[in-house]
């Protein structure tokens, strides 16, 4: 076995947690927080440097036995559908511990801890090969996360924690029971990889994909799951909103790609249009509402949902460019709206209101925030040279092929995420300068450029030159389509 | 019966002769030395405790004693050294506040003896007279233990309404007992399982099977036979419902075990759907009933009931995955409530008084981050979240009733498990969210201790489980 590479990109995080819990100063946590996440991105960087592009198989595969006697060990391995995410974890990781730097200022230690689990979770999550060490990270992630938005968040914290929590866990037990049936219909192994290669009967595949679903669906949100989204997003401190949209949204569609498509190709096929339909209605109605709301984090939310639906159209659009085009998306996704909840939480540190209608000129007062605001603003919304421009633009040629009426339905979508993105931007940073004279707005500082640049360029990367990223994802997405219409032509 | 074979017996049993012994030494100690004997005598009954369970775990074989009535297995000495291990822990809590819970007198220490005596005792009973005897041998100490604080009317209330039910409890077993009897011709599991393979099933006997659940149901505190637990929990002094919580509940869950596995394997059917039925409902009443508590103790009351529900699912599989799932879910149940408990005994005001609202630990993790910190753990263990342990006993039990095909069962299971969630968190959230209302006095060390190694415990299981599962396996193979 050769470097255990993503083990250590895995278990830094956490053994960083473990370390700033002796830690007593305050400072001292945020450096130790901020070198653990530089290391953990470094090591991602790492690995994506030595990815094969040219393998549909997994890559830096490790397993060492864990509980022997059930089938479970703990293996991880990367493969071209989930290499882009452990980076963007590790990415927003370090951009998530500079966005708390000032904006968390009491139990900071506490709050380090939880971020540092929630990292190495969310790691393992995208890089395990075993169902059940899967399902461990993806319960567990919700301690961490109900205590940031609980103990760190805005004033209906308690209300948003409690939904948060327990709509989740609703919905990932009952993926619980679907992970315990396809044990004993797989031949009682947790290995991803064996179960992969399962043909099982139709009815069977149809409940499982329904009790997957709930779990995903809730995770991606999909509608009409998606009502704790708001609620958590408004509520948590702004490293929470970056994470929960960054990189917690993501992990439905994850799941999807990972376990629903391969191991029930016939059941994704059967229902791809009742998803291909969910994820038009998620799109049209995340943009309706977004076009109605005056607080600017419930916007980004919102939009959120509608973007999200992109993802899963592509998903269920099961051509290649709408895969490719999907998890490109989900990675600009993540970038783009990571830097959204940052710029929100940004101005929120300085004027401690989110009302769009309290601001107004902020281009006069704070020219560098808000030409960035403008970039990442027209990121969102797509336009040409921006990273979401290529996702969608794939995502929306794969759902045109797919079905022409859902196809229209989405480009609707987009239409309304210009609407309500530069009617935004329009309300914030333009007109006369309402906000400098009733708050003191100073621009950004060095701290705060460093977690916008590098989500800047990766804007800009994607957008003009995607190929690198396409290539990472390239045969991954062909194989799993190949394994999916081999296997799923049946009834 | 010859004086080799009577040897024989007495050999397997040598760690109930200890306790029995022991247990009538130490009433002649307290006697003769007085009321200021207490603390004395709690040392002693924790030393005799450990002797016995050092006996069980390195000296017991294994095999038949008394001509059938008692065995020694894999099992029972799985069972019996968690049972062992509830009762010393719950004894060390009882320490620093024997003075203020006023329980301070040196029976007490002797009875909760006789009552590990007793569960000993029905975990190896392999005969429906010694499992009656053993049960209300383990009863009868636990009704004065209950109502030990006789000048408080809680405490005598509580002892009085856990006396009368236990005793329509016992009734109720006994007359069961009585039917399968009369219509199997004997009274010994073994016998009982061959003259109902042979003679099929009869409606009587499914009678007397159906009271003799109701009768242990009581006993494990599971719904319709819960009423007794949350008045009792409440009323009882804490130290005492720690002991409750703990021991007896493992010991009530072994025989259970064993007599629906062993005497009515061949009528799974018949036993299989009352099982079914009372888990549901455990689970259901433990997950709803528990959301407008205020007291910590009655929340652990109708959580413990929960709980019951989710090992009985393990039970209701019928399988030897089932058993082992009840196994591991009594072991880690067992360590999460006495953690709890040591929580519970260490919310004490400065000023002397213990408190019991979840208001009370307003802001601990401000004031105590460390009780904080064990107390979320435990928390999010027993709402089953991973990597907390409680998340594998449930997954275990889950695992064997999919296994059996009973989805239903798991899929409710499952869903009262997130309603269950809700009340855990808010004792978390109470803790973390809110603002502090006072300071605890200095918790004593040997609670420390206590919920400092059921939290390593709880956190630790995702490394250990691996040789517990094994040990839980093997004790569960005795079955199969």
């Amino acid at each position: 076995m050769a470097f255990p590479l993503l083990s250590l990109i895995v278990l830094v995080p956490a053994a960083g947690a473990a370390v700033v819990m002796f830690l007593r100063s305050d400072d001292l946590v945020r450096w130790a927080a901020l070198t653990v996440t530089l290391l953990d991105l470094a090591l991602a960087i790492v690995m994506l440097a030595g990815f094969d592009t040219g393998t549909s198989g997994m890559q830096f595969v490790e397993r060492r036995p864990w509980v022997p006697a059930l089938g479970i060990t703990f293996a991880l391995g990367v493969d071209g559908i989930s290499a882009l995410f452990v980076f963007l974890t590790a990415l927003l990781g370090w951009i998530s511990v500079l966005a708390s730097w000032i904006a968390i200022d009491r139990k900071v230690k506490q709050f380090t801890i939880s971020l540092l689990a929630m990292q190495a979770l969310m790691l393992g999550v995208f890089s395990a090969l075993d169902l059940f060490l899967f399902y461990v990270c993806w319960e567990a992630m919700l301690i961490p996360m109900y205590l940031i938005i609980g103990v760190w968040g805005g004033d209906g914290r308690v209300y948003a924690a409690f939904k948060f929590f327990l709509y989740t866990l609703a919905g990932s037990l009952l993926f619980l029971v679907g992970i315990i049936v396809l044990y004993f219909e797989g031949g009682r192994t947790f290995d991803i990889l064996a179960l992969m290669a399962l043909d099982l009967p139709f009815e069977v595949q149809s409940w499982l994909f329904f009790a997957f679903l709930v779990a995903f669906a809730v995770k991606v949100p999909m509608v009409p799951f998606h009502t704790w989204l708001p609620d958590a997003h408004v509520q948590a401190p702004t490293a929470g909103s970056i994470i929960l949209a960054g990189v917690l949204l993501k992990m439905g569609a994850y799941g999807f790609l990972r376990f629903s498509l391969p191991m029930l190709p016939e059941a994704s096929v059967y229902y791809s249009t009742l998803m291909m339909a969910l994820s038009a209605l998620a799109i049209v109605y995340g943009g309706l509402l977004a076009l109605a709301q005056d607080d600017l984090k419930k916007l980004v939310a919102y939009s959120s949902i509608s973007h999200m639906g992109f993802v899963t159209l592509g998903i269920f659009a099961l051509n290649p460019l709408g895969l490719q085009g999907s998890i490109l998306q989900m990675f600009n996704h993540g970038v783009t709206t990571g830097a959204l909840f940052l710029f929100v939480g940004l101005i929120y540190e300085r004027t401690h209101t989110r009302s769009i209608a309290d601001y107004g000129g902020l281009m006069k007062v704070a020219p560098v925030y808000t030409g960035f605001l403008a970039l990442f603003v027209l990121s969102s919304m797509a336009l040409p040279g921006t990273n979401a421009f290529v996702g969608e633009l794939l995502v929306l040629s794969g759902g045109f092929a797919a079905n022409l009426a859902l196809g229209a339905i989405a480009v609707l979508g987009a239409l309304l995420g210009a609407a309500y993105l530069l009617g935004m931007y329009r309300r914030v940073a333009l007109g006369p300068a309402n906000v400098g004279a009733r708050f003191k707005v100073r621009d950004v500082n060095g701290r705060e450029m460093a977690a916008i640049l590098p989500l800047a360029v990766f804007v800009l990367w994607v957008g003009l030159y995607p190929k690198p990223f396409l290539a990472i994802i390239d045969s991954s997405a062909m194989h799993l389509l190949q394994q999916l219409h081999d296997k799923g032509s049946g009834p | 019966m010859t004086a080799e074979t009577l040897l024989a017996s007495l050999q397997l049993s040598i760690p109930e002769l200890i306790l029995a012994v022991g247990a009538m030494a130490l009433l002649m100690i307290g006697v003769f030395a007085g009321e200021k004997s207490a603390s004395t005598v709690t040392g002693l009954a924790v030393a005799v405790l450990i002797i016995a369970g050092l006996w069980l775990v390195l000296k017991t074989g294994e095999g038949e004693a008394y001509g059938g009535a008692f065995l020694s297995d894999p099992f029972a000495k799985f069972m019996k050294v968690l049972a062992l291990i509830g009762s010393i822990t719950a004894m060390v809590m009882t320490v620093g506040h024997a003075r203020s819970a006023q329980i301070d007198r040196f029976e007490f220490p002797v009875l909760l003896v006789l009552a590990t005596l007793g569960m000993l005792l029905m975990i190896s009973a392999n005969d429906l007279i010694s499992l009656y005897l053993s049960l209300e041998l383990q009863s009868l100490a636990l009704y004065v233990v209950a109502a030990i604080n006789r000048d408080s009317v809680r405490s005598t209330e509580a002892g009085l309404k856990y006396f009368v039910l236990g005793a329509l409890s016992s009734g109720m077993l006994l007359y069961g007992m009585s039917l399968i009897y009369g219509f199997t011709g004997h009274t010994g599991f073994t016998q009982i399982a061959a003259a109902l393979t042979a003679e099929g099933r009869s409606l009587g006997l499914i009678f007397g099977l159906v009271f003799v659940l109701a009768g242990l149901a009581f006993k494990i505190s599971a719904v319709p036979f819960h009423m007794w637990t949350p008045d009792v929990y409440e009323g009882a002094p804490t130290p005492v419902t720690a002991f409750f919580a703990a021991a007896p509940k493992v010991a009530a869950m072994a025989i259970l075990v064993r007599i629906v596995i062993n005497a009515f394997e061949p009528v799974v059917a018949d036993w299989q759907q009352i099982i079914v039925f009372i888990s549901i409902a455990s689970m259901l009443l433990g997950a709803f009933a528990a959301i407008g508590q205020k007291n910590i103790k009655r929340l652990m009351a109708y959580s413990s009931i929960g709980h019951m529900g989710y090992a009985l699912v393990g039970l209701a599989a019928g399988s030897m995955a089932g058993v082992r799932g009840v196994l591991l879910y009594m072991l880690i149940y067992m360590v999460m409530t006495l953690g709890t408990f040591a929580c519970i005994l260490a919310m004490r005001r400065k000023e002397g008084e213990n408190v019991e609202n979840i208001d009370d630990l307003a802001g601990l993790s401000q004031t105590n981050p460390f009780m904080a910190t064990v107390l979320t753990v435990l928390m999010f263990s027993l709402a089953g979240i991973p990597p907390m342990a409680g998340f594998f006993g449930k997954y275990f039990v889950f695992m064997a009733a999919i296994e059996a095909q009973l989805y239903a069962l798991a899929i409710i299971g499952v869903l009262a498990s997130v309603v269950g969630a809700y009340y855990y968190l808010r004792v978390i959230k109470v803790m973390w969210f809110d603002d502090a209302k006072g300071e605890f006095a200095r918790t004593a060390g040997e609670l420390k201790l206590v919920f400092g190694l059921s939290g390593l415990f709880v956190i630790g299981y995702v490394l250990i489980g691996g040789p517990l599962g094994s040990a839980a396996e093997a004790a569960a193979r005795t079955f199969f």
